[in-house]
């Protein structure tokens, strides 16, 4: 469904990954972890076609990601960014609306399709209050769950987030992850997240990938990847992991 | 049977429509239909007013016959040929420059505040307006400006390259460190503005025009123009209006910024590119015939930014409305300001009326303009 191979990306005269090679098939929930620096925001603008692979290639649902229709791309993909510059005070709804756009034609008004899209990806987020409100007058937390809507009324096969829930409290993150879990689940999405928190990424990823310095520096099960030797060689701290009783989940402790 | 069917029918409907119905779609049109009627019959009355308004005096009476007359020939069959002149080609003529002149003005600066994301951007902050301005005095100089190749006029063509090199200059000068900030690019405008006003200065004192020629082209006029300086500015400010209609979808979705518009289906680099010169090319058009009229695009977009909420697809009909009446209202100020038929340049009004606004945007929305 996704396939990266030997991707060399960056900005001009520096390659931020160096050689990046993976494949996430459909249904796939994954999380890309990694210390700052690694490559994983770079990682996200590379698969979203933001910034072109110097060498290497992606593909999207069998077609490389540079000679996708930018609209066509975005009916493929939906990226939830960490967090917008928003310089004008549109309504909430206004910005969910927006992730109608590559379904839209140039002249062509919102359709019902168009309106049940809104209508579903912001009951789902729980932003139905929200709707009249000004995106400007949100909190950074509560703006993230809008911009999550934005990306689900687009309704793409595949779900990439960026840092999406850094800025929600725990509990939001939690709601935002079981709405993935469930999409992810029951409508087969595949689901991409880019997170820094290696403990919800166990909680709900069934994948794990490691970057380091625009490396891969680890990929597999959850099970077989969240070991202390490896987080302790990837994070260069002590770490503890434990299981925890009564789920077959297991949680990472950074020891000081 | 029936009754509870339908009670439960409409149950199952209610909880499933979750939004709140005051959601723009669903708002009774009337109000809309109410605001642009409004919005449209100010104009049609400001218009029909300021026809009236000059040194030679029309009773309204004399020119609501004459207006007839355009469509019926035999309304104003007693009315001397001088009056109906006056009337219908200076003041009529004057009226529909204004009208144009504002709408491109305004239109512009939405599109530069929308393209740029840029509070401050506007045709004449950018350089844009003095670099049509440069333009069309250099073609002026050369002896161009009667030129006509294929039925276009050259004075606008010159314009329009003299608008686009400027905001070219102002855009490498403003991103120097590798990223556009919003102040730079109106400083780099500054410069490049007051560096290309100098040499209009210049240009003209070569032409050996006099210091009020000057002053009128650099603060703008639309003293002495006629019907043909309308269609010369009409034919731009349709073509660039319906590049910049076909993209307002576009302007909604860039102010999420370029990753996320790009991320979102929009090809930013082309929509930017082609904006930027629909905008140049309707700025060009109008400073050919009016010289730089200031402030116009600046405070519109804001004023209807404030009142009606950023969504370009109704934001830019009203902006370019709302425009056309300032520059109509500064210009019928400009002519009767002061007695005996002396003008000063509208420029000079836009920026009297427009700077106290612009204060207040500054002092008490500065949340709004996220500087």
């Amino acid at each position: 469904m996704i396939q990266v191979e030997d991707v060399h990306c960056g900005y001009p005269g520096r390659d931020v990954l160096k050689g990046v090679s993976f494949t996430v098939r459909r249904g796939e929930f994954v999380g890309v972890l990694g210390p700052n620096g690694a490559g994983k925001t770079t990682l996200v603008l590379a698969l979203s076609g933001v910034v072109p692979a110097r060498k290497g290639s992606i593909e999207i649902l069998g077609t490389p990601v540079d000679r996708l229709k930018h609209k066509d791309r975005a009916r493929r993909m939906a990226v939830v960014a960490q967090d917008g510059e928003l310089r004008f005070p549109f309504s909430c709804m206004d910005i969910v609306r927006m992730g109608r756009y590559p379904h839209q034609g140039r002249w062509q008004l919102d359709t019902l399709r168009d309106e049940e899209a809104v209508e579903r990806a912001m009951d789902i987020t729980d932003t139905v209050m929200f709707a009249q409100r000004l995106i400007t007058a949100l909190s950074g937390g509560e703006r993230q769950r809008v911009i999550m809507a934005k990306a689900l009324a687009q309704e793409t096969p595949v779900l990439l987030l960026d840092e999406a829930t850094s800025a929600m409290d725990i509990h939001r993150k939690l709601q935002v992850f079981r709405v993935l879990d469930r999409m992810n689940r029951h409508e087969g999405i595949t689901v991409i997240a880019v997170m820094h928190d290696v403990n919800l990424a166990a909680l709900f990823c069934r994948r794990m990938l490691f970057l380091k310095e625009g490396w891969l520096a680890a990929d597999g099960p959850v099970d077989s990847v969240l070991t202390s030797e490896l987080l302790e060689k990837i994070y260069e701290t002590p770490v503890m992991v434990q299981a925890i009783s009564g789920t077959n989940k297991k949680q990472v402790v950074f020891l000081p | 049977m029936a009754g509870g069917r339908g009670n439960i029918e409409s149950e199952h409907v209610d909880g499933r429509s979750p939004l709140p119905h005051s959601s723009p779609v669903s708002r009774i049109p009337s109000r809309a239909v109410l605001c642009w009627g409004s919005l449209l019959l100010t104009i049609v009355l400001a218009a029909f007013l300021t026809s009236g308004i000059g040194s030679f005096e029309t009773p309204y009476k004399t020119v609501w016959r004459l207006l007839l007359s355009l469509l019926s020939p035999a309304a104003a069959a007693d009315i001397d040929d001088t009056v109906r002149y006056i009337v219908i080609h200076v003041r009529v003529a004057r009226v529909c420059l204004a009208l144009t002149v504002g709408a491109a003005l305004a239109l512009a600066g939405a599109v530069y505040q929308g393209v740029l994301l840029n509070p401050l951007a506007d045709p004449f902050t950018l350089g844009v307006s003095t670099g049509a301005a440069f333009g069309a005095s250099l073609a002026i100089l050369l002896g161009w400006g009667g030129i006509h190749f294929l039925g276009i006029s050259a004075l606008p063509v010159a314009a329009f390259a003299g608008a686009v090199g400027a905001l070219y200059l102002v855009y490498l000068l403003g991103r120097m460190d590798g990223r556009i900030h919003a102040t730079t690019l109106v400083l780099a405008g500054i410069i490049v503005s007051t560096f290309l006003s100098a040499w209009i200065s210049l240009l003209k004192s070569l032409n050996e025009d006099s210091v009020s020629t000057i002053v009128f082209w650099i603060m703008g006029s639309l003293s002495g123009k006629s019907w043909s300086h309308v269609m010369l500015v009409i034919p731009y400010l349709l073509a660039g209006g319906l590049i910049i209609a076909c993209f307002s979808r576009e302007l909604d979705l860039l102010s999420l910024g370029d990753v996320q518009a790009q991320q979102l289906g929009v090809d930013v680099q082309r929509v930017r590119f082609r904006l930027l010169l629909a905008a140049s090319l309707v700025t060009a058009a109008a400073v050919a015939v009016s010289g730089i009229i200031g402030f116009v695009g600046l405070v519109v977009p804001h004023l209807v930014r404030l009142s009606i909420g950023p969504g370009h697809r109704r934001l830019l009909p009203a902006v370019a409305l709302l425009g056309g009446l300032l520059v109509l209202v500064s210009d019928t100020l400009a002519r009767s300001l002061l007695p005996g038929g002396q003008e000063v340049p509208v420029g000079v009004v836009t920026a009297i009326l427009g700077g106290p606004f612009f204060c207040y945007l500054l002092l008490h929305r500065k949340k709004y303009l996220q500087l």
